[in-house]
């Protein structure tokens, strides 16, 4: 498989007023993703993931290191909107990241931009709206929609725009339970469609759905593996404050209790099946 | 219900004047202002306010949805009647002290009243007929050429069409932040002018706060989204003009004809 994002010894810092020092996000980070993949990053607040999604389509450029995006580098001004198109992102907030005051308009906008042709337009606007289940809203106005609806139109504005790649920076965040699961169902299909994904968030029930996780402390990659990989390393993900998925956690405590439970049991379902033959 | 604030206006039909072009509609408005100036008498008017009847009933738009927009400029309406009724010179009909009330007074008063309703009839028609986004696109189309001497056409049109979509979530955050401050103990209610005005300032500063925090985000989303100004952009619902569009520009233009020899004839 060939890889779509490429990091090689990344360093981002925000620039701050004169004598105070720069805030120091990233450093001297590498990674690599693949084509078709659909990995999970986490760590805890401030520890540099939304500074990371960012430097993946240009949005912010890196101030040590580079960014390749299907080998364009991100800081070539020349593909700058091949880079952007290639790796869409969502964005936390379902408010402001929509621009239309009309459903099916905002979708358009992204391959408007784009110069796509207008029948072009109408076929993939009328595809994506379907492909997140908002079909019958196309006309609608977004502030008379919910949440999760909003976020499924900035997913569908995206799709529009045919990436290989989304990144989405903690898109259930502000959502209710309900939101999130559509989110996270609408996530799966994509990625079964064959679009790379890079999810970051706060719930680990929702990173164990990837299939890689990366986490991320203090600017750098503390951990990076399959689920299971990572979550065999408790005491360590313990040790920077950041929380396991339930099942980890129970399967931990029943292991204190001398249960022999192996170590790739990480979900729910997963812990069920196995205590339910337990004997 | 305040939610519904953007959609105010629009009044939802499919009548022959909605499904007009906004170019049309706003090009429409343009000359009928210009009619209505050219006019000096009441033949005129007669005229003008058969042409404007004609196109509310072509409208399907019900009166008493019109006559909501004449409510908030009946205060201006009055004022400038009582202003011309005493105050312009002529033959003296009636006199109280100072005040005095002469014919030319009563005549350039409903005159001028007249005016001001046709006005604002036919302006609100084309908000109450037209889509906010539509009228939007047609503002963009209609300036396009001045973009060759440096108006930003595009970005003047999509800055209002931004609005549009980010008014009512204001206006929301504003009766949220309200209620917040209220359950506080805040009272905006009574008081002075002076201080109802001082209570709104703890409303109006996390309100500023928020809209930064919202532009911000949003150019974040639009520069994701490849948007690099009006260039090579493409539309997928293209302003095409229709047959009936060429008519009815044709009929504008016309009446402003008839108009015009009106005046010259009388
Ligand atoms: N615009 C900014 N200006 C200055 N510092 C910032 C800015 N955005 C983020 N930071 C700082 O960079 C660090 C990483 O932030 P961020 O990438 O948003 O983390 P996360 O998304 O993981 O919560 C934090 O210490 C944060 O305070
Ligand atoms: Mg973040």
């Amino acid at each position: 498989m060939s890889e779509i994002i490429r990091i090689e010894n990344m360093s981002f810092e925000y620039e701050r007023d004169e004598d105070r020092e720069p805030v120091k996000a990233i450093r001297d980070l590498s990674l690599c993703v693949e084509k078709g993949s659909f990995t999970a990053i986490i760590g805890k607040n401030g520890s540099g993931k939304s500074t990371l999604a960012k430097n993946l389509n240009g949005l912010l450029l890196p101030t040590g290191g580079k960014v390749f995006v299907k080998g364009w580098d991100t800081a070539d001004d020349e593909h700058i909107w091949d880079v952007r198109q290639t790796a869409g992102m969502v964005f936390q907030n379902p408010d402001n990241q929509l621009v239309s005051s009309i459903v099916e308009d905002d979708v358009a906008f992204g391959p408007e931009n784009l110069g796509v042709d207008p029948v072009e337009i109408r076929q993939r606007v009328d595809k994506a709206l379907s492909s997140v289940n908002m079909g019958e809203y196309k006309n609608k106005s977004p502030h008379l929609l919910s949440g999760g609806q909003k976020q499924r139109i900035a997913i569908a504005g995206v799709v529009a725009m045919k990436p290989e790649c989304i990144i989405f920076d903690e898109p259930t965040a502000m959502l209710d339970p309900r939101g999130r699961q559509e989110i996270m169902d609408i996530i799966e299909e994509l990625h079964d469609e064959g679009i790379m994904v890079i999810l970051i968030t706060h719930f680990m029930d929702e990173a164990v759905r990837a299939d890689r996780i990366v986490i991320v402390n203090e600017g750098r990659i503390f951990l990076d593996g399959t689920p299971g990989e990572v979550f065999r390393e408790y005491d360590l993900i313990k040790s920077i404050s950041l929380d396991v998925p339930m099942a980890v956690e129970l399967a931990q405590r029943l292991r204190k209790r001398g249960i022999k439970i192996p170590e790739d049991v990480i979900t729910s379902e997963g812990l069920v099946e196995y205590v339910c033959q337990y004997r | 219900m305040i939610r519904d604030i953007t959609l105010g206006q629009y009044y939802a039909a499919d009548s022959p004047v909605h499904r007009l072009d906004s170019r049309v509609k706003i090009a429409g408005v343009l000359l009928y202002i210009a009619d209505l100036f050219i006019v000096d008498d009441f033949i005129g008017f007669g005229l003008c306010a058969a042409a404007l009847c004609l196109y509310v009933v072509l409208s399907q738009v019900p009166v008493k949805f019109i006559m909501r927009g004449l409510k908030p400029i009946l205060l201006i309406l009055i004022m400038t009647f009582c202003l011309n009724i005493f105050m312009v010179d002529g033959r003296i009909l009636w006199q109280w002290g100072f005040l005095k009330v002469t014919d030319e007074g009563i005549y350039t008063a409903v005159f001028m009243a007249v005016r001001l309703i046709l006005l604002i009839i036919a302006s609100s028609l084309l908000t109450l007929t037209t889509k906010p986004i539509e009228l939007t696109d047609g503002i963009e189309k209609l300036m396009s050429p001045l973009a060759k001497i440096g108006v930003p056409a595009h970005d003047i049109a999509m800055t209002m069409s931004i609005a549009l979509r980010f008014i009512p979530m204001l206006l929301e955050e504003t009766d949220k932040i309200m209620k917040a401050q209220q359950a506080r103990g805040a009272d905006f209610e009574s008081g002075n002018i002076l201080r109802r005005a001082k209570s709104l300032i703890p409303i109006l500063v996390p309100l500023f706060v928020s809209s930064f925090r919202i532009a911000q985000d949003l150019a974040m989303a639009m520069e994701a989204r490849c948007y690099r100004g009006g260039k090579g952009r493409t539309r997928m619902k293209e302003m095409r003009l229709k047959g009936v569009d060429f008519l009815a520009f044709f009929l504008m233009l016309a009446f402003l004809a008839v108009v015009i020899s009106e005046r010259v004839v009388f």
